[in-house]
């Protein structure tokens, strides 16, 4: 095979490797991700068993029983807010009002979290709010 | 005070407007004295900016709560290290930090090339001072750190707690050098552009800062994670959080343009390649600031809420599109001289090596604005978590480990077989036989982790036979002993030496990383004094609890600490005592009762930590404070209705939490623990360690004979390649 031919050959080939792996990671993103609900959206709709990601910030008023939390998530914005039960130790950032991320699953009308998937907004973030206020 | 600082900062953006105008101006009309006048612009911004600094810092330093922004940052009780350093934990001061840390370093490489790179430097200067200009203009019109609180309050908000801690205050400026150096070879790279002055000597003159922006943006992302293990209670040092990926993007293509240039220096190829990579860098660099402080992957809502959000999507996109559009009208001035000649070369090592980085920092780009996408397309907003990140970042950290044993050793242009086995051999067999061994000791189980010591033998091996081959010829030729003769070999080639050493220690960063990521043994438990669990092969004894109250050195009360005493034995033996510790900042938020403002603020966890070479044991408590809400409830009762002199009720509650304090220490309710342990964490901290001081070693000047003895050979090389009739 001629040089330029045999560069072109490879260029091809490594192109459509490049094309493949894109694609399996587009994919696959889209296949992964937990869908992110606000708590208005479970109001509306949620199947029982069905895995959210329910994002919002903590209600005033929240909880602790041992290892257990009780807290309500209520919509950044909106009026909405769910009741969420969760198990297990809760990250130091995790306070009223603040902004956090936690995978749930319907339990009658309640949510009950799962155990080690609440997490809160990194903390860098927290001083840009503040000094909003 | 307050005027003054924002007359400094009207000043530094009238500076960087007449600068940009000076070498725009300097440079068509190839007038000396305006170029001279544009460079001297960058070197006065440098000054008003670390005056506006230094107002604002001595302020904080003053706790002057007539600042608004040292009001609502600072406190008295915030220790004076910390008020010192909360001048960039706001929004404000971080972008003061941002400008001036540019201003700086623009003024250290125009200063260092004010005699070179003559037609480059203008245009350069003007980027650089384009930057200043865009963030200046944002500490004028929109974040002005020099707004006055009116009326002062007597006490200030106070740094947050989280945020104490020395490692958080040192990285920042680590961060914000490494980004702004990042914005030095762009703005080369956009010169050379214009210029069509495509050789390797603008990269040559910026290398260094490259190279410095490369080490403080690594220094940077290893103390964020130090941070988070030592600090956050969660016990990982990762979490492909959005503001950690903003900083480790620029430092993947810095890495792969550090690597590529090498072929352009030496070989004259890649040119397209390498432009578009340190743009990239550059933009990367600008789009690490913007992540984090415009809040935009909360949600594309957020975004129209920060202020910050447009003018750098304008910016960004500003610098994406003038780039592509330079790159695409100088395409024919980035041709290479030369084509690859074998695929078994040190080129195409370095262009694959390039290939897995940038593919690396695609990937994390994608995970990290997948809300932003998913959300874009399907009108749901949904994101990847760490499994996905993990899926391809592990195999492409593999390689890329691979390569960086492969790369240094291999030869240029066309590597022989015999090239190969003089240099490769030995070191994979080493590779071969750890991987054999740890496979036989039941580490099987753990596919990935293996081969990651597998491959890092090899690295280490090839860097060590490299290193043992250069000290013996350098003992034949010079004679004395091994010591000095690594010394001495180092010195003569810091470039090439300090690069063996940081791929040594990424090599052994990347066995701290799939050890204890791996083989981790974790539990989160609730027990009473006197219980104990097992975690790995550990025995964790809740002793005792620990209950204090804690005053500043002025007297107001700073937090309260609910901890525990940890017996830690292995097969019988007592190894440590542990003490962990979660502190309760009080809240500043109104509406809350003076005792439960001390359970409604901030709480920060103090891990207790024992660090060994083969593993960490790593302590959090996480007190159960739900025992004292009914007696804090009746407190906020009592002091809502009681009315007392401020001097009254200061001691009172003083003495109503100490109450509340001791009686947790009495009777204390279970806590929750959360245990891991973690194999070879130090090796980690280690390897970070060695890998920087390699880059310090290759980022240290070499003493003036030597450059000028390259240079030599250099200007003798190109005088031979002139005379001879070259290829055309």
């Amino acid at each position: 095979m001629d040089p330029s031919r045999k560069r072109k050959v490879r260029f091809v080939v490594a192109l459509s490797v490049a094309v493949l792996l894109a694609g399996a990671l587009v994919y696959t993103s889209f296949s992964a991700s937990s869908e992110a609900r606000t708590p208005s959206q479970l109001l509306t709709a949620s199947a029982p068993g069905e895995v959210y990601k329910l994002t919002g910030r903590v209600e005033p008023g929240y909880t602790r029983r041992g290892t257990t939390t009780h807290f309500r998530v209520r919509d950044r914005a909106g009026k909405g807010s769910v009741p969420v039960t969760y198990q297990g130790t809760l990250p130091d950032p995790f306070r009223e009002g603040r902004e956090v991320i936690v995978s749930v699953r319907r339990q009658g009308d309640g949510f009950v979290g799962e155990r080690g998937s609440l997490i809160t907004k990194c903390p860098s973030k927290f001083t840009a709010e503040q000094s909003k206020s | 005070m307050l005027i003054a600082g924002k007359a400094c900062l009207i000043l530094a953006l009238g500076t960087c407007l007449y600068g940009i105008a000076a070498s725009l101006y300097g440079a068509r009309s190839s007038r000396r004295e305006w170029v001279a006048s544009g460079r001297r612009a960058v070197y006065a911004l440098a000054g008003t900016v670390a005056l506006a600094f230094a107002i604002l810092q001595a302020a904080f330093l003053r706790s002057d709560f007539s600042f608004a922004l040292v009001a609502s940052h600072s406190s008295t009780t915030t220790p004076a290290f910390y008020r010192a350093t909360a001048v960039w934990s706001s929004q404000e001061g971080s972008l003061l930090l941002w400008l001036l840390l540019l201003s700086l370093w623009s003024s250290l490489i125009l200063w260092l090339t004010r005699r070179r790179l003559r037609e480059i430097a203008p245009y350069a200067t003007a980027v650089l001072l384009g930057f200043g200009a865009f963030f200046a203009s944002l500490l004028v019109f929109l974040e002005t750190p020099f707004t006055q609180a009116l009326p002062a309050p007597l006490e200030g908000v106070g740094l947050n707690p989280l945020l104490r801690h020395p490692s958080m205050m040192i990285h920042p400026p680590m961060l914000y050098s490494g980004y702004t150096l990042f914005a030095v070879p762009f703005a080369f790279a956009i010169g050379a552009l214009v210029t069509r002055r495509l050789d390797a000597n603008w990269i040559r003159s910026t290398r260094p800062f490259t190279l410095a922006a490369w080490f403080f943006l690594g220094v940077g992302v290893i103390l964020g994670a130090r941070w988070s293990y030592s600090e956050l209670g969660w016990g990982g040092y990762w979490a492909w959080d959005p503001v950690e990926n903003a900083s480790l993007m620029p430092w993947l293509t810095g890495t792969a343009f550090l690597h590529s240039v090498m072929i352009q220096e030496r070989r004259g190829m890649l040119k397209i390649w390498n432009v578009s990579l340190v743009l990239a860098t550059g933009v990367l660099a600008i789009l690490g600031t913007f992540l984090v402080r415009s809040g935009i992957l909360d949600s594309i809502h957020a975004f129209g809420a920060s202020t910050l959000g447009v003018p750098f999507l304008v910016l960004i996109v500003g610098m994406i599109a003038g780039s592509i559009a330079l790159v695409a009208s100088r395409a024919a001035d980035l041709r290479s001289e030369h084509r690859l000649d074998s695929l078994l070369s040190r080129e195409s090592v370095f262009l694959l090596n390039n290939l897995v980085l940038v593919a690396l920092c695609f990937v994390i780009f994608w995970g990290t604005f997948f809300p932003l996408i998913s959300e874009a397309f399907t009108g749901q907003e949904a994101s990847v978590g760490p499994p996905w990140f993990d899926q391809y970042t592990v195999p492409l950290a593999l390689i890329l480990v691979l390569l960086s044993g492969v790369g240094p050793v291999i030869a240029w242009r066309r590597a022989t077989a015999a090239n190969l086995r003089r240099n490769l051999l030995k070191p994979a067999l080493a590779g071969v036989l750890a991987l054999g061994v740890l496979a036989a000791l039941g580490l099987a189980r753990e596919p990935g982790a293996l081969l990651m010591f597998g491959l890092a033998v090899f690295v280490l091996g090839a860097v060590g036979q490299e290193l043992w081959r250069g000290v013996r010829a350098r003992r034949a030729m010079a004679g004395g002993g091994v010591p000095s003769a690594l010394v001495s070999l180092v010195r003569r080639n810091r470039r090439r030496y300090g690069g063996y050493l940081v791929h040594a220690g990424v090599a052994v960063l990347f066995v701290g990383i799939a050890a204890s990521s791996s083989f981790q043994d974790e539990r989160e438990v609730l027990l009473s004094p006197g219980q104990s669990t097992r975690v790995g092969s550990y025995d964790v004894t809740y002793v005792k609890p620990t209950a204090d109250l804690r005053a500043a050195p002025n007297g107001r009360l700073e937090k309260i600490d609910f901890g525990a005493e940890l017996a830690v034995a292995r097969d019988g033996k007592p190894v440590a005592t542990m003490r962990t510790v979660k502190s309760y900042f009080p809240s500043s938020a109104p509406f809350v009762g003076p005792v439960s403002r001390f359970f409604e603020g901030e709480a920060t966890s103090e891990v207790g930590l024992k660090a060994g070479w083969k593993r960490d044991v790593w302590t959090a408590i996480a007190p159960d404070t739900g025992a004292l809400r009914t007696r804090v409830e009746e407190g906020d009762r009592v002091f809502s209705e009681a009315r007392l002199t401020p001097a009254e009720r200061d001691a009172l509650l003083g003495q109503a939490l100490g109450g509340l304090v001791r009686s947790y220490a009495d009777d204390p309710p279970p806590a929750t623990f959360r245990l891991i342990v973690s194999p070879m964490v130090t090796w980690i901290w280690i390897g970070a360690l060695i890998a920087f001081a390699g880059g310090l070693i290759a980022l240290w000047p070499a003493p003036r004979g030597m450059t000028s003895r390259v240079s030599a050979t250099y200007a003798a090389r190109v005088g031979r390649e002139v005379r001879t009739p070259a290829r055309v």
